[in-house]
């Protein structure tokens, strides 16, 4: 790192740029956590979701290169597709599962942590050694400044672009199309959806699928942008920090974008204070992000009253 | 007589089902390792092998289910309170520091011992320092998952999500202390606290490898079926893990329940947490981490929060932790492969919920054909 040269500058611009480089997979995971809440399901699984697609984007990718004979710029953009489709396969397990009767869906969550994870480490064992090829980034910085600790700090990936473009686009989807009306119907008020002739099923289903797809791709980026390998500790609770992201957002995607800043800059204060020297208590400045999450938790829950934003048959055995 | 064949017909399905759902998820298992090549057949008469067939391999076993009983209850005393809890693994910590301090003062004076309080073990009596190291682990896994239930009463934070965030803080509080305050300087493998003095530790049962945390695990697991089901406070918790608002009205104090509770299932854990470390490691360092936390969690749902279950079930799945090594050097099998196989059991367990009341057999017979219980099973349960 070219920090020590700044001084102790080097913190507020590793803060930006571990912002701008961690916040990515917060955000595609409290996206698709978000789009699962709405439709009145939960889904704490997403922790082995996200594991998983870092695996298949990184294993994918790799194989691309290595076996298949692809160019290194195409094979991690199938790895990226992929990762959302293993994605997919998880979240199918959650949505069947979760909606058979008597069966609590934070219970399959916890359950699909292990299995997920389990089978991400299982398949993954392969891939921890190799370098399989990355994502390439957009170069920000070349235009602002020639120092080259600021041109590698604006380095920003083209999917932390799509996220941030897919969280409006979420929003509108919500507000103004009918599919986001159904959407919002099933998770507010199932009677009213099954009045409306809406099967409430599949549109569960429908909707824990897309969100497992995006959690899928925020595992993608883990392992292809930002840490950028696969080692089995590459997602320290991302997964389980997005639901609580989720609520602090109040179930609002362009919300959950701004939450999700927030939360990869907490990520990033430990090393940023560690690249200037400073290692005073350097595991729990690590810890910020689910000290941080547990903090906002307590302030923004209340026993009194039911959150605003929050969907009405969120938690409830309804449907 | 109705009411003893319902008993029996009850019981018959509590125990057919999860056994049939742990024979599914066998065959799901064999299945995934036949995709991976490997014959399923050898893999579960290595499980069988290395966990169960012999009296030294059944010690190993009952080496890993101790802490896996204890564990159990964290989750399995709250969800009878209606409570999901899985802090565990951040309560086992919790206990293991706890533990570990007590143990430290008690027997140099201090946790950072120096070059000359470490040659002068102090006189107190190992069993006193033993009790102390307890102490010291229940009220740190106590305090730990109590936190959690307040937070749950008295600001309606969930439960299961704020004790998981909590087993992060827990691993780093016990990262930035073995690396700081209490570091062992002399340990340089890995950031450890100081070792306890020999006499200080757990011994083994005569005759065995296995240590008295079992014994602890098996007490505490009766102590618990004993205050769930048969005294007044387990009734209050029962009832008020039934309907809240019923309890509400009924006068119980639901906010203390849930904070007794909570600190209970805690303390269970941070005992598992003292066990490990006076009995396996000697110390605290990042080997405590071994996942007894999670599997835990997985216990208590297999044993549907029965606290006697939890004992049988945390032999099993102690039996199939202990083969993952085996796997690994037989045949070649990551040692995700036990994770992948818990992954397995758990869904399996949880779609068996949605299969109880479904099976005619296990419903009350209509008179025309009589019900067959014999004299042994058909008491009332």
């Amino acid at each position: 790192m070219a920090a020590e040269t700044l001084g102790w500058w080097g913190v507020p611009l590793g803060i930006l740029a571990g912002t701008l480089r961690g916040s990515a997979p917060f955000l595609f995971v409290s996206l698709g956590e978000c789009l699962t809440e709405k439709s009145g399901k939960i889904n704490l699984g997403l922790e082995g979701t996200l594991l998983m697609g870092a695996m298949s984007a990184y294993a994918i990718s790799y194989l691309g290169v290595e076996k298949w004979g692809m160019s290194p710029a195409a094979s991690p953009w199938l790895g990226v597709f992929v990762a959302g489709v293993a994605g997919m396969a998880l979240g199918f397990i959650h949505a069947w599962l979760s909606q058979q009767p008597k069966v609590n869906d934070i219970a399959v969550g916890i359950a699909m942590i292990i299995f997920g994870s389990g089978l991400a480490f299982f398949l993954g064992k392969p891939f921890i050694q190799p370098q399989a090829a990355g994502l390439p980034s957009i170069e920000l910085g070349t235009w602002i400044s020639s120092s080259p600790a600021i041109q590698s700090a604006l380095k920003i990936s083209p999917l932390f672009i799509l996220g941030v473009v897919l969280a409006p686009l979420m929003s509108w989807f919500f507000r103004s199309t009918r599919p986001g009306l159904f959407v919002r119907a099933v998770g507010d008020s199932p009677d009213a959806a099954l009045a409306m002739g809406v099967s409430i099923k599949k549109v569960r289903m429908l909707c824990i699928i897309a969100g497992s797809f995006l959690a899928g791709i925020g595992g993608a980026y883990l392992s292809l942008v930002y840490p950028g390998s696969w080692t089995e500790r590459i997602s320290s609770g991302q997964g389980l920090m997005a639901v609580a992201l989720v609520i602090f957002a109040r179930w609002n995607p362009v919300q959950c974008l701004w939450a999700s800043l927030f939360f990869g800059g907490a990520q990033s204060i430990g090393p940023a204070l560690q690249s200037v020297g400073f290692d005073q208590g350097v595991y729990l400045f690590n810890a910020a992000p689910y000290i941080l999450t547990l903090l906002i938790m307590i302030i923004t829950c209340s026993p009194k009253k039911t959150l605003s934003g929050a969907p009405g048959a969120l938690g409830t055995i309804s449907g | 007589m109705t009411t003893s064949s319902t008993n029996w017909r009850k019981t018959a399905e509590a125990i057919a089902i999860p056994l049939g759902a742990l024979l599914f998820a066998l065959v799901l298992f064999g299945l995934f390792c036949a995709l991976n090549g490997k014959n399923p057949f050898a893999v579960y008469s290595l499980i069988f092998r290395s966990a169960f067939s012999s009296w030294g391999a059944f010690q190993g076993t009952l080496l890993r289910a101790a802490p896996l009983m204890l564990t159990a209850l964290c989750t399995a005393l709250p969800a009878r309170l209606g409570l999901m809890i899985i802090g565990n693994e951040g309560a086992l910590v919790m206990g293991g520091l706890g533990a570990v301090m007590a143990g430290l003062l008690l027997s140099f004076g201090s946790v950072t011992p120096g070059p000359e309080q470490l040659q002068q073990v102090s006189g107190i009596p190992s069993f006193f320092v033993l009790f102390g190291m307890a102490m010291g682990a229940i009220v740190a896994g106590g305090i730990w998952i109590a936190i959690a239930g307040a937070l749950r009463h008295y600001r309606a934070v969930n439960e299961t999500i704020s004790s998981l965030l909590m087993n992060y803080i827990a691993i780093a509080i016990m990262n930035q202390l073995v690396g700081g305050a209490i570091q062992d300087p002399s340990e340089t493998i890995k950031a450890s606290s100081f070792a306890l003095p020999a006499v200080n530790r757990l011994t083994s049962l005569p005759g065995t490898r296995i240590h008295y945390g079992l014994l602890y695990g098996i007490i505490v697991c009766i102590l618990a079926y004993v205050l769930i089901q048969k005294t007044t406070f387990g009734f209050a918790a029962r009832t008020a893990g039934g309907n809240v608002k019923a309890a509400r009205i009924a006068g119980l104090p639901v906010g203390k329940l849930t904070i007794i509770i909570c600190f209970l299932a805690g303390s269970c854990a941070g005992l598992a947490g003292m066990a490990e470390v006076a009995a396996v490691h000697g110390r605290v360092n990042e080997s405590l981490i071994a996942g007894y936390g999670y599997t835990g969690i997985l216990v208590a749902f297999v044993a549907r929060y029965n606290p006697i279950a939890c004992i049988l079930v945390a032999i099993l799945l102690g039996g199939i932790i202990s083969s993952g090594g085996a796997l690994q050097r037989n045949l070649d099998m990551p040692d995700a492969t036990v994770l992948v196989f818990q992954g397995l059991v758990f869904l399996v367990i949880l779609y068996s919920d949605s299969l109880y009341g479904r099976f005619k057999i296990f419903k009350e017979p209509t008179p025309a054909a009589p019900p067959p219980p014999s004299p042994s099973t058909a008491l009332p349960v």
